[in-house]
């Protein structure tokens, strides 16, 4: 088969997947919203625009406000500004030194394949939070991008794993040995020829990646370690509990941050399924 | 006869409609009868196959009937097949490397597939064992896991398994292709002995080897495009084809024993259509050389000498009074 | 065998050394004078202040030559040394890491195997049935995607604010003391409850899925075609699936302990549960260095262990790995 006719064929199945239809809907309605909601209110998120402190949704605060009088929907759509953020650029960092340490180990093998594998099987078994933790800790000043850099840092252990999996089992094929005798260079083979091999699966390692960036996000935000001259989903939770939300029974303050997160890391890992079946002709159902 | 097809018709069901590799196929295969199906690539063989073994979606009966031993064999109906399949219909799948489960030891794998089908296992041990001696495997390999296996073990104990329960009919769909020569020969050998010994009555083997079934088939069928070409003795298929298909496919052989599937019969232009939505009639038409218009209806399989069947126009004679 | 356990034994080990060693560098990370920002963080009394002053000053060894300090922290660790809480001072921070371990115990090994055994099972139960597919998969999707801060706080919320059916602080009622007796268990096992489902929960959606989309994997791998061909029975084909799915399972649940503990800590949060992840969070917040350094050395060890022990689960359900025949796999 051309390769023409196998991407018509993948855009077909993907346009008939339910789940890809349900997971890109929902991200897609997020990411509208992130662009679209700061142009719907005229406030600040930390400004103390009601007076009478929190109040549940009402036509002038949609979402309500805090105890302090600050407009959740504010918050909320500035929060999903961070997560898509920290979605972008940890699970884009976490899958590009991925697909680095992935590569070399799978392609060189031998001695550089054990060393890279050793490494990412003890950074595998740290656990990331508590390290996380520490730098977090540490840093007086902290950004959204400077988290998100920290997560990508120390994510990427599986998706190394994962990848050099999958070059193991294309480097020897027919097509990397031809490109090995007619002499090109390794970095060269990987990117023309196992590389675009791999993009489907590279595709739904970023995704998995983009994911876990946000529910790691979320989790040093809650715990106070997030970012401290911004806004976020995992921040606001925080806030709520700190300021005994669960208590007094201010639910729209802490529920929608966390309804987010959930439906967007939710939409992802069934974007992801659909397409693994897309990709994967054995898995599509008839 | 020991099977007998009727117009049998599969279609795979896609969502851009139904791929029809296999239209309208009869035929019958004797007692004691090695069958060789041959074909270019994509023309249907592991379709035909596997209609008669295992028949699941996307593949959907259209129309047709298949006899076994004169028991017409519910083939789209899974759960009563699975009572024929391995006792009276088997197979030797063409990933035989891979079909044993890696997680059992062959021995135990064996009990337990042999228990749920209520046969007593202990009771077979000692055949089971004359039969690994049989296709020289140490007895050991019943205690390992196919892991331990070399893949030509594995493909014997496939062998021996499949036909453990003497199926009136064993399908082997391609099961040299992945093996070198020398080994390609001992394997087609076995499949005759076992034949011989009765341990299967009749067989079907899809190659792409032609020298193979030279060596060990008695009839050979010729597909095109989803349609039964010809069936002949070997013999006749090789020294004396009437179907011009076969006609150009011999002829591209330089001598027995190419691999046809290599080449695009180079000698005939044009390729095989596409079974989404095929021309009706004679689907070689458009490469054939003495096409006319008689070819637009599909051409019946008819018996011209005992034991020779064509489907082509032509020489049905129906150029000279059509 | 050996040779498998023998690499993973391996890896362990550098893994406690490159951990120990991070562990070390915490308190010297530190802008300044480390002693100093640390103490005047915890109101002390004045008399405290110099007593932990000279302490700690002496317990870095800052005397002494860096190679020197770096043995010493090792042997101090062998003799169960961690040195003393500013936080919580004078108690040795050994002593309360102790007390906090067996809550961790307590609520994060049944939730994990509960969750782990549970999920599995259903997910297998749920591959390729049209019917359960279409409706309960979705709540996996949605439960392994909640954050398990948020489902924490949602449930405590929900049955302990609105239903008040449960206590949602602490491990047990503040106007009891521990002692054996019904009245004290039952409260125990209350305050057990939603920290414990909420990690449940999350974690019963992910095995789920996993197991899904494994046994689908599974079912059309070579060896089920095979056994479909000759008519094996639809349960011993799923029976084989399973036995072969759930191996990339055990691996998946090694490399989840990460995860796992990360959920821990925050559901801890949420529902002031004294364990080690709740106490983490104060010692950041009161900046115990030693305390941090305790927990996380413990948290580590926690992790090797269960490690371990999943690598000799595997090895007893792959025979590939009895055989020596896979260098690796988990
Ligand atoms: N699952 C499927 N869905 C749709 N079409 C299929 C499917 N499997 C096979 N086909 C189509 O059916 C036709 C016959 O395929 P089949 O596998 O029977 O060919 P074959 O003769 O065995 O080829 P080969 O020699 O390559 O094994 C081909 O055109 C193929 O594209
Ligand atoms: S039926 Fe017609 S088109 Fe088909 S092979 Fe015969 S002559 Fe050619
Ligand atoms: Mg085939």
């Amino acid at each position: 088969m051309s390769k023409r006719k196998v991407r018509s064929e993948t855009l077909y199945f993907a346009l008939r997947n339910n789940k890809l239809r349900v997971g890109l809907s929902v991200i897609l309605f997020f990411l509208v919203l992130t662009f679209v909601g700061p142009l719907l209110t005229h406030y600040a998120p930390y400004d103390y625009v009601n007076p009478l402190g929190a109040q549940p949704p009402s036509a002038k605060y949609w979402f309500g406000t805090t105890m302090f009088g600050q407009d959740v929907f504010t918050q909320f759509v500035h929060g999903l500004k961070a997560t898509f953020l920290v979605g972008v650029v940890g699970g884009g960092l976490g899958t590009l030194i991925g697909i680095l340490i992935g590569f070399t180990a799978g392609y060189r093998g031998g001695v550089v394949d054990e060393v890279l594998n050793m490494i990412t099987n003890i950074v595998l078994v740290i656990p990331t939070l508590a390290i996380l933790l520490i730098i977090a800790a540490y840093l007086k000043v902290r950004g959204i991008l400077t988290e998100s850099i920290f997560i990508g840092c120390t994510a990427w252990p599986w998706a190394a794993r994962a990848i050099r999996a999958q070059t193991f089992s294309l480097r020897s094929r027919e097509f990397v040995d031809l490109a090995r005798l007619s002499g090109m260079s390794p970095w060269r083979i990987i990117f023309t020829e196992i590389a675009p091999n791999m993009m489907s699966y590279l595709l739904l390692v970023f995704i998995l990646q983009f994911g876990g960036a946000i529910l790691n996000a979320a989790t040093l935000d809650f715990i106070g370690l997030g970012p401290t001259n911004a806004v976020s989903l995992g921040l606001m939770m925080n806030n709520a509990v700190l300021w005994g939300a669960l208590l007094l029974g201010i639910w729209w303050w802490f529920v929608p941050p966390g309804l987010a997160i959930m439906a967007i890391v939710g939409a992802l890992y069934v974007t992801n399924v659909g397409l693994d079946e897309v990709f994967n002709p054995k898995l599509r159902e008839m | 006869m020991s099977l007998q097809v009727d117009n049998l018709t599969v279609y795979y069901q896609t969502l851009r409609g139904d791929v029809q590799a296999l239209e309208g196929a009869t035929f019958s295969i004797a007692d004691g009868e090695i069958m060789g199906l041959a074909g270019e690539s994509g023309c249907g063989k592991s379709t035909l196959a596997n209609s008669l073994i295992r028949l699941v979606p996307p593949m959907r009966l259209v129309r047709g009937q298949v006899r076994l031993d004169g028991e017409v064999l519910p083939i789209d109906d899974a759960r009563r097949m699975s009572d024929y399949r391995f006792s009276r219909v088997s197979v030797i799948p063409q990933y035989a490397m891979n079909a044993l489960n890696p997680t059992r030891k062959v021995g135990k794998m064996m009990a337990e597939l042999l228990g749920s089908k209520g046969v007593d296992f202990a009771a077979t041990i000692p055949e089971l064992k004359r039969r690994l001696d049989l296709v020289e495997l140490s007895h050991d390999v019943l205690k390992m896991y196919p892991i331990e296996l070399s893949g030509g073990m594995k493909q014997r104990v496939v062998m021996v398994l499949s036909t453990l329960l003497n199926p009136s009919l064993l399908i082997a769909d391609e099961i040299t292709s992945a093996l070198d020569v020398s080994t390609q020969k001992a394997v087609a050998e076995m499949l005759v002995g076992f034949r011989d010994r009765g341990f299967v009555k009749s067989l079907i083997v899809i190659t792409h080897d032609i020298s193979i079934l030279y060596q060990i088939a008695d009839t050979i069928l010729i597909m095109y495009a989803g349609q039964l070409a010809e069936k002949a003795p070997t013999d006749v298929i090789i020294r004396a084809p009437r179907h011009p298909y076969t006609k150009l496919l011999i002829a591209s052989l330089p001598e027995v024993g190419v691999r046809y599937a290599e080449r695009r019969l180079s000698g005939i232009p044009g390729r095989p259509p596409l079974l989404l939505d095929p021309p009706a009639g004679c689907r070689f038409r458009e490469r054939c050389s003495v096409a006319f218009e008689k070819c637009l209806e599909a051409p019946p399989f008819v018996e011209l000498e005992p034991g020779h069947f064509v489907a082509c126009w032509k020489e049905l004679g129906e150029d000279v009074d059509g | 065998m050996r040779r498998y356990l023998g690499r993973k034994l391996l890896i362990y080990v550098l893994t406690f050394f490159l951990a120990v060693t991070i562990d070390w560098l915490i308190p010297r990370f530190m802008p300044g004078d480390p002693v100093q920002t640390m103490l005047s963080r915890a109101s002390l009394h004045a008399e405290a202040v110099e007593v932990m002053h000279g302490y700690y000053t002496r317990a870095f060894g800052l005397d002494v030559p860096v190679w020197r300090q770096y043995l010493n922290f090792w042997v101090a660790i062998f003799h169960g040394d961690l040195g003393t809480s500013v936080y919580l001072f004078p108690q040795p921070v050994i002593k309360i890491i102790m007390r906090a371990v067996p809550y961790d115990v307590f609520l994060l090994l049944p939730a994990i195997l509960l969750s782990w055994f549970a999920g599995n099972w259903f997910g297998a139960f749920a591959a390729r049935n049209k019917w359960l597919d279409n409706t309960l998969l979705p709540l996996g999707y949605i439960l392994t995607a909640t954050p398990y801060m948020w489902l924490g706080i949602l449930l405590a919320w929900l049955f302990g604010v609105v239903l008040g059916i449960f206590p949602i602080a602490g491990a047990y009622s503040f106007s009891m003391r521990p002692h054996l007796s019904w009245a004290f268990i039952g409260s125990v096992v209350k305050h057990w409850f939603l920290p414990f489902a909420s990690i449940f929960l999350v974690k019963f959606g992910g095995w789920a899925i996993g197991m899904r989309n494994m046994i689908i994997y599974e079912l059309e791998a070579d060896y089920s075609h095979y056994l479909e061909a000759l008519g094996a029975p639809r349960g011993l084909i799923r029976k084989y699936a399973f036995r072969n799915a759930i191996l990339p399972q055990i691996t998946g649940l090694s490399l989840d302990l990460g995860v796992i503990v990360a959920g821990a800590l925050v559901t801890e949060v949420v529902f002031s549960y004294p364990g080690i992840g709740y106490l983490i969070l104060q010692a950041i917040q009161n900046q115990d260095y030693f305390l941090i350094q305790g927990c996380f050395l413990f948290i580590i060890i926690g992790v090797l262990l269960a490690n371990f022990a999943i690598d000799i689960a595997y090895v007893i359900v792959d025979p590939r790995t009895r055989l020596g025949m896979v260098g690796e796999s988990a």
